[in-house]
């Protein structure tokens, strides 16, 4: 590796054949191969012709992010791959379920500031909270991070969805 | 005709389709979970069986068959230890990009997961060491997906595919579909034109060079003989020097000029030193595998990179490319010699001079050297007799894994493409014999001999019942150095010479082990009897077993020691001490 060739962060768009085992393939590729996932998520998106997409977050100098994009597409179901973060302007949303418990003076902390998030409160308790909170990561990191000294109990969060920005698919 | 009166068993749906993807032959051994299959083959006599005896053998010998003839290799097993023998033959194919489909017996649909009887989880197993594999769930899919199978085995970058298929699948009945032409996947289809800006391209860096070398691999051999034909005709065109890596030998003339040999760890000295020193260097086909590259910082550090390849997973994986070109090694060349045509390039005629000059120097040291004596056998003679024997017979080659492999590439020579196959990529010992079956099933009437460690040859012996069954004059020409020699060379240059467990204690006597099957066993350890031997062993129409004994200290030269570059080869014993390995070379293989 040359000291230009500095690891940086790609966001990965990949449409596949909605079959068993595909996702085994995608994960199985990235392990053998020893390149790392950062967050990682799947689900059908298109009914009609039975295709999932899924969304890798990956980290890799410019030389390993060329062979992870030309190792995913030698995949036999794999129908397209993206790199996101190359091709212009994206968006990235995550969504995060946070429970806080608490009472009196934290608890009231804690609502204020997921009004200042713009988390929505989707089950309440006399002594805890989930909120739901969406956005760019680093946002729900921020917010996480702020639970914390509040009664953070449990996170969930549903890794990294992506598009491009404009009327052009994928 | 009404639904019902058109079904068939699945089993009986298999045997059709792989008629229908012009299967002739398939390598097996029966279990279990394919019963009904071996039932729906008994029925018919399209398809020949070849009864193997371990299933890691069936593999090696779809290799053989597939690489000799570029069609695909079928291998058939059971369930859980069938499709578990066959994995080490699998991994092999994907490395070496050899087409093969192999099916798979599985337990029946209900019980998969249920830790069933020789139940094994084959598709999670060969997911890595497959091009592609699939779990047939439903008798409608099945014939589909064979034909599938076969267009992903042998499209693009060549490899195996698995088919698992549960016993329920094979027993319920549908109607067949037969194969659509000209398939059209729905997501896999690898681009094999070129895109001709790049070609352009390519024809000005090649036109303006002054000190080029063509490197060129397997993927000649995989694009078919048409290649090799268009990129002997390019050379020539051009005048540049070529060199071939292990798995492309024979996509070039080895007795033309303009061949440096095989390049790389155990290259030769031209080979190496005009890849370090050129200035634009032609990759067709080849993967730049680290037995090429040595130390990649220093690898051909002056040169702009042309690649070819059909993968573009190959291109800019262990070094970077200045023109990395996608697509099929033929239609390159077809369209690189029509753009050369075209424009009747002027070539600095001065430098290719000097260059050429060059390379004659490094000729001229002539390292492949080695002296015979009167007393024992080098095994570089050996081979040496045994192409002077063979060469005008129609003769293939295969090897199993070790020095008597590398003594093999840089003796042996070949003048065309599909008679040379090795194990390349795994380097898996025992690989040669059963390949050799599959060759000669291929090609019955030609000479296909595996030169053989005495090592490696004992991993698939029990073969010998097979060659005896199916009447295969299969030659099996053993270098018997007494040693796992490489091993212990690596021991002896990296390990002070402690030769822990290199030693092959309790051989059999090859020449009894050869007539217990009903083969015919020979031995020599005189120089003097050798040729003598190798005719005999020409005659016999029979397999025949050749204990060659050879100098059990010989050492295979050029080396290149892991992590060096290429100008620090070792030419031979006496160069070690000058030559201590780096702490980073130590811990590569
Ligand atoms: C003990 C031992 C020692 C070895 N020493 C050496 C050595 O000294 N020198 C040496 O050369 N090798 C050596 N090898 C072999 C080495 O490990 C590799 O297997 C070999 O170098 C790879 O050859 P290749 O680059 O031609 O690639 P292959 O493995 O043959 O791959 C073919 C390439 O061509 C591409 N391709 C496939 N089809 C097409 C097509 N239709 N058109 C265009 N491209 C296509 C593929 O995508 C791939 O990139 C040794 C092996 C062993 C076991
Ligand atoms: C299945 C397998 N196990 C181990 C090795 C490691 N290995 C490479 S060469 C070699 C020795 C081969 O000995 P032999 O067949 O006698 O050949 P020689 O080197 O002596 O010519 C070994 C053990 C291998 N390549 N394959
Ligand atoms: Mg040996």
């Amino acid at each position: 590796m040359s000291p230009t060739e500095t690891a940086s962060r790609h966001t990965i768009s990949i449409l596949v054949d909605n079959e068993p085992g595909i996702l085994a393939r995608v994960v199985g590729l990235f392990s053998g191969r020893g390149y790392n996932i950062e967050s990682l998520t799947v689900a059908k998106t298109n009914e009609k012709e039975n295709l999932s997409r899924i969304t890798i977050v990956t980290a890799g100098t410019p030389m390993v992010i060329e062979q992870i994009k030309a190792q995913l597409d030698r995949l036999v179901p794999v129908h397209r791959v993206r790199d996101l973060t190359l091709g212009g302007e994206h968006v990235e949303r995550e969504l995060a379920l946070v429970k806080v418990k608490g009472t009196g003076e934290k608890r009231v902390e804690a609502l204020r500031l997921a009004d200042v998030f713009r988390a929505k409160v989707i089950d309440a308790k006399s002594d805890s909270f989930v909120f739901e909170v969406t956005g760019a990561s680093d946002k729900v990191d921020t917010f996480i991070g702020l639970m914390e000294g509040l009664g953070l109990i449990d996170v969930g969060r549903t890794g990294i969805v992506a598009t491009t920005r404009g009327s052009e698919a994928i | 005709m009404k639904p019902e009166e058109s079904a068939t068993t699945g089993a009986d749906l298999l045997v059709k389709a792989l008629i229908d993807e012009e299967v002739e032959v398939v390598f097996g051994y029966p279990g279990g979970a394919v019963l009904p299959i071996y039932d729906s083959l008994f029925k018919q006599n399209r398809l020949r069986h070849i009864l193997v005896r371990h299933e890691q053998a069936a593999v090696h010998a779809a290799e053989g068959y597939a690489r000799s003839t570029g069609r695909v290799g079928v291998v058939l097993v059971t369930s859980g230890p069938g499709a578990t023998n066959a994995v080490t033959g699998l991994t092999d194919a994907l490395m070496d990009s050899i087409p093969i489909v192999c099916l798979t017996g599985q337990v029946p649909t209900h019980l998969i997961g249920n830790d069933a009887f020789q139940e094994a989880d084959t598709t999670g197993i060969t997911r890595p060491c497959t091009k592609h594999n699939y779990l047939v769930k439903a008798v409608g899919d099945l014939a589909r997906t064979v034909h599938e199978a076969f267009y992903v085995a042998r499209s693009g970058r060549p490899g195996p595919v698995v088919i698992d298929l549960p016993k329920d699948v094979l027993m319920n009945k549908h109607e067949y579909e037969a194969p659509k032409k000209p398939v059209q996947h729905k997501s896999y289809r690898p681009q094999v034109k070129p895109d001709p800006k790049k070609i352009e391209e390519a024809i000005d860096l090649i036109q303006a060079a002054k000190r080029p070398v063509f490197y060129t691999g397997g993927g000649v051999i995989n694009s078919g003989p048409k290649a090799s034909k268009l990129l002997t005709q390019f050379v020539h065109l051009t005048g540049f020097p070529i060199t071939n890596t292990l798995m492309g030998l024979g996509a070039f003339p080895a007795s033309d000029k303009q061949f440096l040999g095989m390049l790389g760890m155990h290259g030769t000295y031209e080979a190496n030193l005009a890849m370090y020193h050129c200035d634009v260097l032609i990759d067709i086909g080849a993967r730049f595998d680290d037995r090429i590259t040595g130390k990649l910082s220093e690898f051909s550090p002056k040169s702009k990179k042309i690649h070819v390849d059909i993968d573009p997973s190959s291109i800019n994986k262990n070094v970077r490319v200045d023109l990395p070109i996608v697509g099929d090694a033929a239609h390159v060349l077809e369209e690189m010699i029509r753009v050369w045509k075209a424009r009747q390039p002027r070539l600095d005629q001065k430098a290719h001079k000097a260059w050429w000059a060059e390379i004659e120097k490094w000729r001229g040291r002539n390292c492949l050297a080695y002296k015979q004596d009167k007393e024992t056998i080098k095994p570089q003679f050996a081979l040496e007799r045994l192409y002077h024997h063979i060469k005008d017979h129609d003769h293939y080659i295969t090897t199993e894994v070790g020095q008597h492999q590398m003594w093999a590439a840089q003796f042996l020579k070949f003048e065309q493409p599909n008679h040379w196959m090795t194990s390349g990529g795994l380097g898996t010992m025992g690989y040669g014999f059963p390949a050799a079956m599959g060759v000669q099933i291929a090609h019955p009437d030609a000479l296909v001999i595996d030169v053989a460690g005495e090592a490696s040859i004992m991993m698939n012996i029990q073969e010998l019942s097979t060659v005896a069954q199916y009447r295969l004059p299969v030659k099996i020409f053993i270098l018997n150095n007494q040693y796992m020699g490489m091993v212990r060379q690596w021991q002896e240059l990296l390990h002070g010479g402690r030769y822990s467990e290199s030693y092959m204690e309790s051989l059999p006597d090859f020449v009894k082990l050869a007539e217990a099957f009903g083969a015919v066993g020979l031995r020599t350890g005189n120089p003097s009897e050798l040729d003598g031997v190798i005719q005999e062993m020409i005659k016999i129409k029979k397999p025949v077993i050749v204990d060659v004994l050879v100098d059990k200290a010989e050492n295979c030269f050029p080396m290149i020691p892991s992590g060096a570059a290429h100008y620090d080869m070792l030419l031979g014993p006496n160069d070690r001490a000058e030559k201590p390995i780096s702490e980073e070379g130590m811990v590569l293989v």
